[in-house]
């Protein structure tokens, strides 16, 4: 270091010096190292774990897709399981959540809109529609709804694929994930994986 | 298993992972706080810098490194952010306004790495990894850099030196950040989260739609962003995206990570002082305020509290995640406002009015249970000296705490330093209430608006990064009034803290007397949590009812 230069101007040419040396070990090395042995040891977690269908990546199981008909506000598709609401309509380059207030006018309405909906489109009372149903998710990709509402949807979708209700219960049932570890966070069924299934059934 | 029981064990666990951490840590950071060996590796960073890694250095010039290596850091940031269309792996964005690469330097070089950006829509792969990584790391060790010097304080004695900021600096990043977020970012790639350089690229989907799936370097980032308690998400959705915090085993895992150094500091404090009983007073103070605002905050949103939202769902599940749930998303929030953290698995503005309001006060209460990482600990032992000082006014005697007098000069550093932050939220939040434009950026309207306001503000001071996300941010007026609360919350109160630093270690220690109060029994305990608590009751009650308040009241 020049011992001619001003004192403040050292101590900003060292931090200048400082910050350059870490942005090539904690920038570029660790994010390097990282991939490195996240690609050759873990390839499909590190790649997003996608799904295929008839040998295509039709998506991620961790990532909710739309399952509406084709055609703008056509509706969601009745021989799906729906996923939860979406304030970005499963758009991942758009993730987010509504961000509506607890006690929102706005926020209000749409729930009871969509409780009506679906109650509506399953044919359940209303009722029988749960809170995850009816509530936008914090990413708006959400691959995840809950056991009960699954279930609330099997007459539905049996219904419109001329399968038997039973068949279709049991293929929710072999989905159904419960806790990890057995008491973190919640049981779940994750609609891409139960879809892909489904289409495979027929 | 039952809901309830699942998610004692959830937290349960927790705690018993942290109380594990707490000595190997903390004495493993005091260590590297204190030694005068230097690494091979060390000593190679000094010299490509041209530094004397030897040096002892007075409280001043510690000070003008820290505030010369944020300013450098936050004009490279600045330019990288600008130019990012010019770089590689840019993924076809072009370079950030100027408005907002002010906010997202000033933002990212604070630790606070509030987002005015949406990340998947925005930042380039290398800006994201190589620009506002490097200040997750660098810029949560200069918190662990300064509170050293405080500790230093109390434990030298007649001396002018405090430490050597390039060393404690090197140390933190090389010892402790990257080699546990190396080990993390592994694990958090083998339970599922991402890591690759991938740009957008579309899929059909199963239903013959098209979905535009964007990859990157995320575990990585993640790995640093909850240790460093940054906060600032790869995605928009922070760490509700799946690709971010993909099931209920990363999500406790990367509460742990924000919690951990955060916890494990007053271990390397007592250390340091040699007097293991001071770490274990200030820890219990931290511990009693988190659990105290989990279960707030939990029960709050199990039972729908004064939401009329929540109760007509049957459930406050608006906002969060199917895979965590309530447990999983209060505990998430709680820590992610009691840390500087900020990165977020549900979106508070949707919680109900007790919970979002929780997570308000709990940035108020200056974000020490336990805070961000050194941050959080010269925080709360600035309260602690006032604390003393409040019990040496009750009884007529000379404050003193671990040897060192509490006069004049020590207590007008710390006064400096609890005023610093509320003047900024108070007076940040009543301008922008007062402009008609400003105010049009609220997404909802009442005290739930006025929330909003009120949050981005203390979140911007305290330097927490989360937001009532509803507000639209992304302004000149609130990239500016934001960046600006950023840093004048991070760098007004570190230079109290170094200033106090240098005065503590100037002085002569005073012997223990039967006069003495002691420090670290349970009544201490009592009287630091009092002294938090009303501190800042006081301040900010008036603002809290205009808010959270009268919407749980409507």
């Amino acid at each position: 270091m020049p011992s001619h230069l001003p004192p403040a101007v050292r101590t900003h040419l060292t931090a200048l010096r400082m910050l350059l040396v870490f942005t090539v070990i904690t920038g570029i090395a660790y994010p390097l190292l990282v991939t490195g042995v996240a690609q050759a040891a873990f390839r499909h977690q590190a790649d997003g774990s996608p799904v295929e269908r008839g040998g295509r990546v039709v998506g991620s199981s961790l990532l909710g897709e739309d399952f509406t008909l084709p055609g703008k506000d056509a509706g969601p598709d009745p021989k799906w399981f729906q996923p939860r609401p979406s304030a970005g309509g499963y758009d991942p380059t758009a993730s987010g959540a509504s961000n509506l207030g607890p006690n929102s006018p706005v926020l209000i309405k749409a729930i009871k809109q969509r409780k009506a909906a679906v109650a509506a489109f399953d044919g359940v009372p209303e009722s029988r529609v749960p809170a995850d149903a009816v509530t936008a998710s914090g990413s708006g990709l959400d691959p995840d709804i809950s056991p009960a509402y699954a279930y609330e949807q099997v007459d539905r979708v049996a219904r419109v694929r001329h399968l038997p209700a039973a068949e279709v219960h049991r293929l929710v049932a072999g989905h159904v994930r419960s806790r990890s570890l057995g008491f973190l966070g919640e049981p779940r069924v994750d609609v891409v994986d139960l879809n892909l299934a489904l289409a495979r059934l027929g | 298993m039952n809901d309830t029981l699942a998610g004692w064990l959830q937290v349960l666990a927790l705690i018993a992972v942290l109380a594990a951490s707490y000595r190997p840590l903390g004495d493993y950071l005091a260590h590297l706080l204190t030694t005068g060996k230097h690494l091979r590796a060390e000593r190679f960073v000094y010299r490509l810098a041209g530094v004397d890694g030897d040096a002892d250095q007075k409280w001043s010039v510690y000070l003008r490194g820290v505030l010369a290596f944020s300013a450098v850091s936050v004009v490279f940031l600045y330019g990288f952010l600008r130019l990012q269309h010019h770089l590689m792996l840019s993924l076809g964005f072009p370079g950030i306004g100027p408005g907002q690469s002010f906010n997202t330097a000033a933002s990212f070089v604070t630790n606070t790495n509030w987002q005015s950006y949406s990340g998947e829509s925005a930042m380039g792969h290398l800006v994201q990894m190589s620009g506002l990584a490097v200040q997750n790391f660098v810029s949560a060790a200069v918190g662990i850099a300064v509170v050293a010097t405080l500790i230093r304080g109390f434990t030298r004695n007649r001396t002018d030196r405090v430490g050597n900021f390039w060393v404690d600096l090197t140390r933190v990043v090389w010892r402790l950040l990257l080699p546990l977020c190396v080990v993390f970012a592994i694990v958090f790639v083998a339970s599922g989260m991402v890591e690759n350089f991938h740009a957008v690229h579309t899929v059909t989907t199963i239903a013959g739609q098209h979905q535009g799936i964007t990859g990157g370097p995320v575990a990585s980032q993640e790995a640093v962003k909850e240790l460093g308690t940054n906060g600032g998400g790869f995605y928009n959705a922070n760490s509700a995206h799946p690709f971010e915090n993909p099931n209920p085993f990363t999500n406790l895992v990367e509460i742990y990570l924000m919690l951990v150094i955060g916890f494990s500091l007053p271990r390397t404090f007592g250390a340091m002082v040699g007097d293991h009983r001071q770490g274990y007073a200030i820890v219990a103070v931290m511990g009693l305020i988190w659990a105290a605002s989990v279960a707030l905050i939990t029960v709050n949103e199990l039972h729908s509290v004064s939401s009329s939202a929540g109760h007509l769902a049957g459930g406050m599940m608006e906002g969060k995640e199917q895979r965590f749930g309530i447990w999983g998303s209060a505990l998430f929030a709680a820590s992610t406002t009691l840390t500087s953290t900020g990165a977020v698995n549900s979106f508070h503005d949707s919680f109900s009015p007790g919970g979002g309001g929780m997570t308000i006060f709990n940035m108020m209460l200056g974000e020490i249970a336990p805070g961000g990482t050194g941050s959080g600990l010269y925080g709360i032992l600035i309260l602690a000296v006032v604390a003393v000082f409040v019990a040496g006014l009750m009884v007529g005697r000379t404050p003193e705490y671990l040897g060192k007098k509490l006069g004049g000069r020590e207590m007008k550093f710390a006064s400096l330093y609890i005023l610093t932050t509320p003047a900024i939220v108070l007076i940040g939040a009543g301008v922008a209430m007062s402009l008609p434009g400003e105010r049009a950026s609220m997404l909802n309207s009442g005290p739930h608006g006025f929330s909003e306001v009120l949050y981005a503000f203390t979140s911007a001071a305290n330097n927490n990064g989360s937001a009532f996300a509803g507000i639209g941010v992304n302004t000149d007026w609130y990239n500016t009034a934001l960046g600006l609360a950023m840093l004048f919350g991070r760098f007004l109160p570190m230079i109290f803290v170094l200033a106090l630093a240098g005065s503590l270690a100037h002085q002569q220690p005073v012997p223990v007397t039967a006069g003495t109060l002691p420090t670290h029994r349970p009544q201490f305990v009592g009287l630091l949590t009092g002294v938090v608590l009303i501190v800042v009751g006081l301040t900010y009650f008036p603002a809290l009812a205009l808010g959270p308040l009268a919407e749980g009241l409507h």
